[in-house]
This record gives structure tokens, sequence and C-alpha cells, in this order.
């Protein structure tokens, strides 16, 4: 099948690749990239493990084809670390209140919660429920996934986090 | 020594050790997309195989092409039943001991069943593949009903069976019957009805679910012909088990095949078994010469590898008037799909169902249960619980409602008067289980309490009476649940899998620095092991569990083990941890004992340190004596500070706990609203509380989903009509209620650390907790027991039927 130039920025850095059209962002993120964070769960656009951000937005790389992305600024849970190679506070705040268990929605719902915070820097927990509604957690039961976006965002505030009681 | 000296407390305390809510040793790669899981394996030349599926739920394949998908650009091999024969892989065992096709062999019994195997240079040839390969089908009537299963004239099943009289299990009554399996004492339990004041009796069906990890089956399989030798990474919860079975299936050696199971994205059951897609994997490596990658999507996932439960109770209680119970009987349909490959210990086909008799004080119980064939996937996995205990807690949790309902007392009151007492343990069921340790009264009273549950009593009525006068349209309902689970599989008397007795094991290696590292049989998919078996050593050992690398997975390091599913990692092998740190610690005494020139006995153990009596400032620590253990033992000691033990453990160990649930049902629209979720959780003593309380939120997560929505549901023609996230319920972060979780702590007495294991517990305790909730609300109009799942028209219909909506 001939295949199509892309060129897109993933994690900072320019890449420039040849694909075939129908090959799916995931599929080019995780074997021609190797950046094998996000994960392939549904391939329905379900469960939110492939999540990256692209263009400021949170898309599901699953069901988009690679060469839709053609241009596109991408991050990947792998450019998620501050510049310096500490966690950034999603990655610090989901180790600390325990928001992952086998880790394998992790990637695409730190990324998905950046997304979130940029958009609403301070939200509710309600708030925090409705904006990762779109990734699914087999594991946590989510509270302590909603206490690990909390924790960030009063990081990324300069606030103190106050654990929820139960 | 001096004033700075840190006391044993502060010591003990820097070791993160037992009761510690350490930070997870594992979310540093994970957090960070440095996961190692199967589908991140790639390997130089790998080729990817991708399988044809039946169409229909039961027809026979009169012809097979491959002609036009081999001449695909990129395709390297197609697979079918007959290339399979000719290395003799046409079908394969089964855990339960049945026998199931790997390839479609003559006929298809269930929709989606493997039919033949592309494999091909990329995942997208291999797919085009597979739309290529044409297969000719019969259609063949469909059942798809385990209660007509054993009805004349309902369709064979399976011809190759036809002639067999005796299933694994004793004789077979029809042709799609499997077994028949018995616990108790039918005379006493049929004598207690015969006396009983009050009976009651009901139908109960615990739908078919499914595990649903977010990752789904895969393996990679690599053959080296010149080595003769098989890799195989795999998502596998049990390696040495698929390496054993891989060995007797396949005949290569099994010193020359290495299984690998990487980081696991979740299992809860669904990877315990063998699948076609893995046989097929290998066969392909062999026959091409290339490594060969199978990954499932996820309708693949929902409606092949593996289905839970499936169990349809004819459940009956004996009680006296004044609301003590004196029998139980249960009569069990279980659909077991089209093979046998239900997972459970060999000799129990029903699995620990005989669990029945829950946290009650029954004198007399019986059951029987009969499993069938039907045109549905095959399975019957231990989906979050110890073998058919979910099925088991759910069938009498409800049953102890309609019973109290009957008696007109209150649910709680009624357990309470029922419960096993304190002092009856160690306590020896109707069924002849011997339950460990507990206090449940104690735990269903925190539970009352904590939930000021008196005064949701008095809400309700007021609430009932509202509705009565039409002042409202909403129904309270409040679930009370208290389960009593059976895990750590288990004692080689009564536990083994295709004759492999289900021990576990752990291997220490002390280094010469104070640290070191330890492996298992066992294999964490989220559990946490890397984190919390470290935390054993290091209360054990006196060394930081910063110190000690935890690894499982691998079965060429790793000593032989069951794996992990039915809650046994921290049954068994956290019990062969530490009694493998007690062999070393021994031998780090005697060289203390060498050491400071003293006998073995002058010597006492202080938090990580052994201490001559009565003189605390002559002591060495373990990591003194670490490198003492390779420096200077003492004369005629063999050098090293390693231990291995391989854990038979004396019992299963018996977790409970109390569960309290609030909903509100619009009995307009059907919705369900859960107000309160309240889990107490006695798992004997708690090594991690915070994986405790992680894990406890997950499976009540996974209890609300199987309790409120999900179902895995054929049509009449044998459709799976549920087979993706579009039709199959999971429960996202909206819908899922905060949890509250509590404790309490009775320590199992036969276990070296105490510890009962908790994983399963709240899946368990959970469904009926939910359902009860829900049956609760409606039960003052009269309503005894209402089906699960209980989704928003379910629900809606129940009050239809009712007459609410008049």
């Amino acid at each position: 099948m001939a295949k199509s130039q892309v060129a897109m920025k993933v994690n900072g850095k320019a890449v420039e690749a040849l694909v075939e059209p129908r090959t799916l962002l995931i599929h080019f993120l995780r074997e021609q990239l190797s950046l094998t964070g996000a994960h392939i769960g549904c391939e329905t656009s379900h469960c939110g493990a492939c999540t990256v951000d692209l263009d400021g937005k949170s898309v599901k790389s699953c069901t988009m084809f690679a060469v839709q992305a053609n241009g596109a600024d991408i991050r990947t849970i792998e450019g998620m670390a501050n510049p310096d190679g500490t966690l950034h506070a999603l990655q610090e705040g989901f180790r600390e209140m325990h928001g992952l268990q086998c880790g394998f929605c992790t990637p695409g719902m730190i990324t998905r919660a950046f997304r979130l915070l940029q958009e609403n820097n301070n939200p509710s927990e309600e708030e925090i429920r409705f904006g990762i509604a779109g990734n699914l957690c087999r594991c946590t039961g989510y509270q302590n996934i909603v206490k690990a976006i909390q924790y960030a965002a009063a990081k990324l505030n300069g606030m103190p986090f106050k654990e929820a009681a139960e | 020594m001096n004033d700075m000296t840190p006391t044993s407390a502060e010591r003990a305390a820097k070791l993160e050790g037992m009761g510690c809510k350490r930070k997870r040793v594992e979310d540093i790669r994970f957090v960070q997309g440095k996961g190692n899981y199967v589908d991140d394996v790639k390997l130089l030349g790998m080729l990817y195989g991708d399988l044809v599926r039946s169409p229909h739920g039961h027809a026979r394949v009169t012809k097979i092409d491959t002609a036009k998908a081999a001449a695909v650009p990129g395709v390297v091999a197609v697979l079918t039943a007959d290339v399979l024969k000719t290395v003799n892989l046409a079908w394969m065992p089964t855990l339960a001991g049945d026998v199931q096709m790997v390839l479609a062999d003559g006929k298809v019994l269930f929709q989606n069943q493997e039919v033949a195997f592309v494999v091909a240079e990329s995942r997208e040839a291999a797919a085009d593949a597979v739309e290529l390969v044409e297969v000719e089908y019969e259609p063949l009537p469909v059942n798809v009903d385990p209660l007509k299963a054993m009805s004349d004239g309902a369709p064979m099943i399976r011809e190759d069976l036809k002639d067999k009289t005796d299933g694994a299990h004793g004789k077979r009554k029809h042709y799609n019957h499997i077994f028949s399996w018995q616990a108790g004492d039918k005379a006493a339990a049929d004598a207690a009805f015969d006396k009983a004041d009050v009976k009651i009796k009901e139908f109960i069906v615990y739908p078919r679910v499914h595990p649903c990890p977010l990752e789904t089956c895969q393996c990679v399989a690599s053959f080296d012909k010149i080595r003769g030798e098989l890799t195989l990474w795999g998502t596998f919860q049990a390696p040495h088990v698929i390496r054993t079975v891989g060995s007797l299936i396949s005949k290569i050696p099994e010193h020359k095949i290495h299984v690998i199971s990487p980081d696991i994205g979740g299992g809860f059951g669904n990877k315990v078994g063998a699948y076609s897609g893995y046989i097929c994997a290998i066969v392909a490596s062999i026959v091409t010469g290339r490594p060969v990658k199978w990954t499932e999507d996820r309708i693949e996932n929902l409606s092949t590898t593996a289905f839970a439960r499936d169990f349809h109770m004819d459940v009956e209680i004996a009680c006296t008037k004044d609301g003590r119970v004196t029998g139980l009987r249960c009569y069990t349909i279980a659909d077991h799909g089209a093979f046998d490959a239900c997972a459970n210990a060999t000799k129990w086909p029903a699995g620990l169902f005989s669990i029945l008799s829950g946290s009650y004080d029954f004198p007399a119980a019986y059951c029987l249960v009969d499993g069938v064939y039907t045109n549905k996937a095959p399975g019957g996995v231990a989906y979050r619980c110890s073998f058919r205990v979910t099925e088991a807690a759910y069938c009498i949790e409800r049953a102890m409602d309609i019973m109290a309902q009957k008696l007109g007392m209150d649910a709680a009151e009624f357990r309470m008067k029922n419960l096993i007492r304190r002092e009856q343990f160690p306590y020896t069921s109707a069924f002849g289980w011997q339950y460990d340790s507990g206090d449940y009264q104690t735990a269903l009273k925190k539970a009352m309490e904590t939930t000021n549950y008196k005064t949701l009593r008095d809400e309700q009525k007021g609430k009932r009476e509202a509705f009565k006068r039409g002042e409202t349209r909403e129904l309270m309902g409040i679930g009370v649940a208290f389960f009593t689970e059976i895990v750590g599989a288990g004692p080689s008397r009564a536990c083994d899998i295709l004759g492999i007795a289900m021990f576990d094991s752990a291997e220490i290696r002390i280094h010469p620095t104070g640290s070191g590292i330890c492996r298992l049989g066992t294999k964490s998919q989220g559990q946490g092991h890397e984190t919390t078996y470290a935390q054993i050593i290091a209360t054990e050992l006196g060394l930081p569990a910063d110190n000690i690398t935890v690894e499982e997975g691998n079965t060429d390091t790793a000593p032989y083990g069951l794996g992990t599913y039915g809650s046994r990692s921290t049954p068994v092998s956290g019990a062969a941890t530490a009694m493998a740190c007690r062999k070393i610690k021994a031998k780090a005494q005697m060289i203390a004992a060498y050491m400071l020139e003293v006998h073995d006995d002058d010597l006492e153990w202080d938090v990580d340190r052994f201490r001559v009596k009565g003189n605390p400032e002559r002591f060495k620590t373990v990591t003194e004596l670490a490198w003492a253990a390779y420096h200077e033992v003492p004369p005629g000691m063999e050098p090293g500070l390693e231990a291995i033990n391989y854990y038979d453990p004396p019992n299963f160990t018996f977790p409970y706990g109390a569960y309290i649930c609030v909903v509100d049902i619009d009995v307009d629209t059907g919705q369900v609203k859960v107000r309160r979720f309240y889990a107490l959780d006695d798992c004997g003593t708690r090594i991690n509380p915070m994986i405790i309380e992680g894990q406890i939120h997950g499976g009540l997560t996974e209890a609300f989903g199987i309790a409120m929505g999900q179902e895995i549901h054929y049509d009449d023609d044998g459709n799976v009509t549920t087979a993706s996230f579009m039709d199959y319920f999971l429960p996202t972060a909206v819908e899922t209620p905060h949890w509250e979780t509590d404790w309490t702590e009775v320590p199992s007495p036969h276990h070296p650390i105490g510890a009962k294991g908790v994983g399963e517990s709240p899946n368990v305790g959970g469904v009926p907790c939910f359902s009860n909730a829900v049956n609760d609300a409606f039960a003052f109009l009269g309503s005894t027991h209402i089906q699960m799942p209980h989704d928003h028209w379910r629900v809606w219909t129940a009050a239809e039927k009712l007459g609410l909506h008049a």
C-alpha cells in the first residue's frame, strides 16, 4: 500500500515518517516511534487507555489515523515529566494518592487529567469525575484517581493539599 | 552507643514493614509510561496473528478455503484444524478435564469460536486476510439456555462426547451434561426442612459476566528451531502452569520452555486459562520459524476468553419461627458453555461453592450442582473471587434477606442472630469447611453503628409511608450483606490443578551489603506485589523494604508456583515469604552468636538485629550479619544467606466483611442512586492499608458494575449481543459511588503472619449488598426477588410489574 509522508511534533521533538494511510495514530506512536506508554484497551474510543494530548485536546489515538495528525503537536505520557526530569505533579499525585494499580489505564488517565487541569485549574470532585468519564479504570474505583488529580491541582496552584475526609 | 541511637520503634518505622502505607514501587515506571506489557514486546522479524471466527452459534463447517487469504501480500501462513492435526494440536485439554477445539474441527459450538489463524507481516495484512478466508457453514439448532440443556431433543452440543457415559466427575445424565457434584448431608437437610416452622424458596440467577481487564489477553511466541526452545511472553496469571500445560500439550520438554509474564494490565481471573490464540501463536512460530504476536481485541475478549458465573440457583432456607436457621438446600444448574474450560481446582467442578452456608450457623446443609453444555463461550473462571465463592455469597445473602422478609424481621437483626459466634471458631460448617477465625458480631455491630443503621431504617419507614400517600415517587433501599470468603487455595490434600498441588513459593537471597531479591511463584496484575512482599521481608528480616527487589513472572528464575488468583498470593506466597525469611533469620542468628561469642539462645531479636539478652548494647544488625554470611561464617557452616520455601497451607483462610448500602430509586425512571456504601473488611493482619483500601475500592466498583448493569447476553440464535463497550457496562468515574472503608483485624491462626487475603472480598460482598439494597426498596410491596443486573430498564420493569406506574 502506498505510504504517505507525515510530519508532526511529538513531545517537543520534530518527527517525520512514512505511514500507510490506514495506520492508526496509536500504532504509529507505539510501533514506529516506540512510545509504548499509551495503550490499546478497546479500539472503539470507549476506554481511553490510548489518550494523547493533540493540539490542546485530549484525543483517543486508537480512532484517529496517523495521517490525520499531520502537522499536529502531540504530547504523550513520555513527555509529561518536568523538563528537569522530575515527575509532573500529576505523576506524583497518582503515586502519592494510590491512583493506580495495574498501570494500564494510567498513561491515558494522566494525559487526560493534564488537559482537564489546563482547562480548569481547580476542578471540583464532580468536575473531575465528569472530566475523566472517557477513561475507564478497572482497578481503582476512581476514588483515589480523583484525589490524585486534586493533589496535582493543589500543587500546581501552589496550595497545600488537604485530603478530603472519608 | 550513645543517646542518639534510634529506638526500636524508630528503627521499625524506617523499615516500612507490615502495617505501613508504603507508596508503591511499581508506580515509578507506570506513571511515566514505562511499564512493560505484552503488547510492548517487539522482536526482530515478529509476525502478527489474527483469528477467523464463527458468525454462527452452532453450525457444521463444511469447507474452509484459505487460498485467497494466503495470497494477500504479507501473509505468511494460515492455520486451520487440519494443519494443527499434523502436530496433534487441533484439540487441547482444559484445566477442568475436558478437551476443547483449538480451531474449529468439523463444527462450531459458539459464536466467535476460533476457526482459522492467519499469520502476516503486519496487523493490517493479517486483518485483511481474515476477511478473505472462505468458510462454508451449515447452521444447526442453537441452545443458549442452560435450563433447557438437559431436556429431550435439546441440540447435542458435543458430538465428540456422544458415547461418553462418564464425565470428569461421574456418570453423565444427558448428552449435554458435564458433571454432577454435591456437598453436605442431604438426609440431615431434608429432615430440617420437614421440621421447619418457616421455609423460603427462591430461584436466583447470577448472570454470565466477564472479568474484562483493561488489557486483553495476548502473547508473543518465539520458537528457536536450532535450540528447540520456546520462549512465550504472555498475559498469564499463572506462568508456571502455562509452562507445564504447554509442555504436556506440545511435547516440548519443560526445561526448553521459557514463560515470561511481564507487567499485566489487570487479570481478575480472565488470564488464568490457556486459550486458542496462545496455542495458535506457538504453532505458527514453530511453522514459520519467526516470533508471532497474538493480541485480542475487545470484542474477542468479551465473547471468547473466559466468562464468569452463569449459575442458576434454586435455594431454600428452613428456619424456626423465632428466626433461627435450621437448614439450607440448593440445586444449581451451571452453564459452562460449549467446552468445560472452567478454571477450578480439579477436584472441585463447582469450585468452593459449598461455602454456601456463608457466615451463618446452619446445622444442616446440602447442595447439588449440575454442569451443562450450551452454545456459549467456554470458561467459568473465578472473576475476582475464589472459585465460585461469589455465586455462593450472592445466593445465601439474597436468601437470608428473603427469609428475614418472610419472618418480618430486620435483615441485620436476622443475620446477627444467626452469625457464627466468636467462641465457635475454629468452626466446622455443615459442608465440612473449617473456618479459621472471626468475630462476626463485632464487625456487623460496628457497621450498623457507623452507618446509623437504626436511623436509616426509621427514615426508610417514613419514606415508605410518604410513598404510599403519594407524596414521593422515590423508594429507599437499604442493603445489608455479611459475607465469608474461602481463599488461599490451597491445602494439597484438597486442591490441585491437573495433579499439581496448589502450594506456592518464595526464594530469598540476601546480598552481602544487606539488600536482597525475592522471587515468587505468584504474579501481580496490579495488586502491588513488588511493594507488599518486600514489606513482609522488612518486618521479618529487619531490612528496609526499599532494599528488597521482588521479582515474579519469569519461569526460569522464579520458583514453581501456581500463580495469582483466588486471593491466594498473600495466604500462600505471603506465608512462603515469611517462612523463607525465618530460615534466613535462623542462620543469621547462628552467625550472630558466633560473632558475639554467646550461645544462640542468649540472643534476642530486636527489629533489625540480634542482641545479647540483658546486654542490648552488644548486637549485630542483619546488615552486618549479611556481610558476615559471605565473609566469616562459623566453622562448618555453608556461606551465603538465602532460603527457599514451598508453602503448603494447612487450611484455607476465611476473610469476611459487613457491608451496608443505601440506595434511592426513582420508580418512574428506574434510576438507582447509590447514596452511601460502607464496607467493613476483616482480612486478618493488614500488610499495607493503602493497598488494601485501593483493592476494596476497585472490587466494589467491579461489584457495582455487575450488580447494576453487566450481563454477557446471547439471543436465541446464539448471537452474543453484549461484546463491546457500547453494550457491556463498565462503570465510569461518573456512575461510580463514593466508597467508605473500615476494618476489624482478627488474624488467621494458621498463617505465619496472620494474613488472609483481601483483593476479592469487595466483589464477593459488594454484589449481594447492592442487590439486597435494590430488592429491599421494593420488599414492602411484596416483592421477594428481582434478578440482576439492576439497570434502569429492569428496575423500571420491576416497578411496572408491581403496578407502581398505574
